[in-house]
């Protein structure tokens, strides 16, 4: 099992390389005909990839609780090591006013997945994935979401953001039919952080299946002269941006066996993800997430993030913060916002987050930051 | 299918076609048997039934063992397909297990669940096993307890439990034996009518016992419909044997007895033993007292057909061993291998063997009251029969928790 490290890192550093996804199979492969037989502990040998924790790895620091065996990420069709980066930035054209036009395309499919090892969800999903595509525009841009429903209930995209009433995405305003398309067209503001999920009645299926994902909207630096720095950070593109490591993370929960009670949680959807496979950040980089709570079921949902503090941007709507020095804020429903936070003044290791309802986390939404000196 | 022609050949013999004939409608409907199979499975017309629908899944709880290990659970697959266990969760937290042997389980399979879970004595934890399909089945560990293990002192603890429950009271009812010679008419009514009683709510609390737990094994075993099989046929089985030489009477009537009791105590201790392994009952020694208490009479029921005849003194021992016996060996295999649908097995033998002492022994008053069916109005049988059925049910009330 010790093989898993290397090939984990080529994964991640090869990401964006065409063959990986190969590679990826690969590893998927072995590691599931490895774990098929064996008795758990040694199959997150994974996450021990540093020679000095060598023997106890975090495998005994959460002692056995723990999903057994791999989820088939390649037949899922997405990647929870990518969909934290994966921004769907569409295509961007000039209107004739000057302004960009942006136009997303994003397809309603029924679609099985798998959110745990050996756990199938009959999922609804927006672009075949769960959570939907992270959308990212820039503040004052003209938007287009060219919506199309492959599946067999009625679905629409509800985009949390300023829109008229015939853009909602409500019954009798955007909820179509299967075989139909709807576009979806409004201006993008208020900057900040959003989500967007189906409004097709009833909501709580619709929503618990897997309609929602992330809609985040930058800043334009020119609209906030006090704020330019911050507003550039936040402006996907821009070199300023580029000092940040930016990720997205959507809360949510399964209930498989629909007794309205979930049975996993999860961050991005697979239960333990990223304790087996930790999220690599770069020590001296600071990090910022888009956090947003789908959870279904359960009044709240919470982040709580280890051994380190961060400033929380409510909704992502402003540019200083709303909560300062927080290790923990609660979220309800659709509720969502930015944390900022930075390892550079701590040791390389791994760094826990997860809900602080512990019976979340112990249901799979529990996950480790992997802070190293580099990142390859 | 040459066997067709020599019907209509004339030829041949008379005695050949009729036998021939008798294969034929033999052969016949076994081939329309194999011909409807294998329609079914090559055209597969019931395809307008699948509606879309899951497969049904059922997964059964048999045995859990709480060690310093953790916890392992063996559990019994009762699918329509077979069916995968995907996660199991202890407490609402995913947790790590090995199922062996691994793999689908077919309907019918079982397989042992370990998870290495640090569970709290005296308290509660659920266990619950996810399937591929996102099914759930839930089992609650009511009070978590060390699960017992086949060691010498856990055997001997468990023997010495048995031998209050079941051999002593036994012994002690014996006893009275020589007091209870000197009887007349009426005494001897009242003590065979009071076994009668006693045997009566044996019979009962045996017969109920055996329904709950066929209600808690697999559907496979087809819990109810087991006990009633289970019981006609000990009790049948009996009565063929009890009456190979006239209606048994005396020391073979009392030996009888002793067997149904005997059986009884087994499915008692079965019972009991799987109790106090799953911590669902703890052992005070008013309860152990109960239960000697309460099955003292069985003990005065054995000796009540033997009072006219003298037996040789062996017979005592013997009868108190086949009696009382059991109840350590139900102690046993109760507490160390315990399955719901053997113990419902047990109970139903129990009761259909209780049950032809019942009639046995109250032919049996008749025969020796001379005066038939009408001894059983007497006042002495009456009395008896009802003192019999009180007694139990109120010394019953010490043991029941």
């Amino acid at each position: 099992m010790l093989e898993i490290p290397d090939w984990l890192r080529a994964r991640l550093s090869r990401r964006s390389i065409l063959g990986a996804g190969i590679a990826a199979a690969g590893g998927s492969a072995i590691a599931a005909a490895g774990t098929a037989r064996q008795p758990a502990r040694a199959e997150h040998a994974g996450a021990n990839r540093h020679g000095e924790m060598s023997g106890a790895s975090h495998g005994s620091s959460h002692g056995a609780m723990m999903t057994v065996g791999e989820v088939d990420e390649e037949r899922n069709g997405f990647d929870t090591a990518n969909i934290l980066t994966e921004w769907e930035r569409g295509t961007a054209s000039r209107l004739s006013d000057g302004r960009v036009l942006r136009t997303f395309e994003i397809e309603a499919v029924d679609k099985e997945i798998e959110i745990a090892p050996g756990i199938m969800f009959p999922a609804w999903t927006y672009n075949g994935r769960v959570p939907g595509p992270a959308l990212r525009a820039t503040e004052g841009e003209r938007l287009k979401v060219v919506f199309r429903n492959h599946g067999s209930h009625p679905h629409s995209i509800h985009f949390h953001g300023i829109h008229s009433a015939r853009m909602d995405g409500i019954p009798g305003a955007g909820v179509i039919a299967p075989g139909e398309e709807f576009a979806y067209e409004f201006d993008a503001r208020p900057f900040g952080c959003h989500i967007y999920h189906c409004h097709a009645l009833p909501l709580k299926r619709h929503i618990h299946k897997g309609l929602y994902g992330l809609f985040v909207v930058d800043p334009d630096s020119a609209l906030h002269p006090e704020h330019t720095q911050v507003a550039l950070s936040r402006l996907l593109g821009t070199p300023e941006n580029a000092e940040w490591q930016e990720l997205a993370m959507v809360m949510n929960g399964f209930d498989t066996n629909f007794d309205d009670e979930n049975e996993v949680y999860a961050v991005n959807t697979v239960a333990h993800a990223y304790m087996k496979r930790p999220i690599p950040i770069q020590r001296d980089k600071p990090v910022r997430v888009y956090l947003t709570n789908a959870v279904e079921f359960d009044p709240v949902n919470s982040f709580h993030l280890h051994a380190n503090f961060f400033d929380y941007y409510d909704h992502g709507t402003t540019l200083t913060p709303t909560l300062r020095t927080v290790d923990t804020v609660m979220l309800c429903q659709a509720q969502r916002g930015i944390l900022e936070f930075s390892f550079k003044d701590h040791e390389p290791g791994l760094y826990m987050f997860h809900a602080h309802q512990s019976e979340f986390a112990e249901l799979g939404w529990m996950s480790f930051f992997d802070v190293r000196e580099t990142v390859a | 299918m040459n066997e067709a022609r020599p019907l209509t050949a004339g030829a041949v013999p008379v005695e050949a076609p009729r036998s021939r004939a008798a294969l034929i409608w033999l052969l016949l409907p076994l081939a329309v048997l194999a011909l409807a199979v294998a329609w079914l499975v090559a055209a597969d017309p019931l395809r307008y039934f699948d509606n879309g629908a899951p497969q049904v899944e059922n997964l059964t709880f048999e045995r859990t063992v709480l060690s310093s290990n953790g916890i392992d659970i063996l559990v019994r697959a009762g699918g329509s397909e077979p069916m995968t266990i995907a996660q199991v969760q202890v407490d609402d937290a995913y947790w790590q297990f090995t199922q062996s042997p691994s793999g689908p389980l077919a309907r019918r399979e079982t397989a042992w669940i370990h998870l290495s879970y640090p569970w709290v004595p005296g308290e509660a934890h659920a266990v619950k096993v996810i399937t591929n399909t996102g099914a759930t089945f839930e089992h609650e560990i009511a009070v978590a307890v060390p699960t017992p293990v086949a060691n010498a002192a856990s055997l001997g603890g468990q023997a010495l439990l048995g031998v209050f429950v079941g051999i002593v009271p036994i012994a002690i009812g014996l006893m009275f034996y020589p007091a209870l010679r000197g009887v007349g008419r009426g005494g001897m009514n009242f003590l065979l009518a009071m076994t009668v009683g006693l045997l009566a709510f044996l019979m009962i609390d045996a017969a109920g016992e055996a329904f709950e737990l066929a209600g808690e094994a697999a559907a496979i075993f087809q819990g109810q419909a087991m006990v009633v099989l289970a019981a006609a046929a000990s009790f049948l089985l009996l009565m063929v044997i009890g009456r190979r030489d006239g209606t048994p009477a005396g020391l073979t009537l009392a030996t009888f007895i002793a067997l149904g009791i005997g059986l009884h105590n087994l499915g008692e201790g079965l019972a009991i033993g799987a109790a106090f392994a799953s911590g669902a009952a703890g052992l005070g020694t008013f309860l152990v007292l109960g239960f000697t208490f309460h099955n003292i009479t069985e003990g005065i029921g054995i000796a009540a057909p033997m009072l006219k005849v003298r037996p040789a003194l062996w017979t005592f021992p013997s009868l108190t061993l086949l009696a009382g016996g059991p109840a350590v060996l139900g102690l046993w295999i109760g507490s160390l291998a315990y399955a719901p649908q053997w113990s419902a097995l047990a109970l139903a033998i129990g009761a259909g063997a209780i049950l032809q002492v019942v009639v046995e022994v109250t032919v049996y008053l008749m025969k020796s009251d001379g005066r038939g069916v009408a001894a059983l109005s007497s006042w002495p049988a009456l009395s008896g029969a009802a003192f019999g059925v009180a007694f139990m049910y109120v010394t019953a009330m010490l043991v029941k928790v």
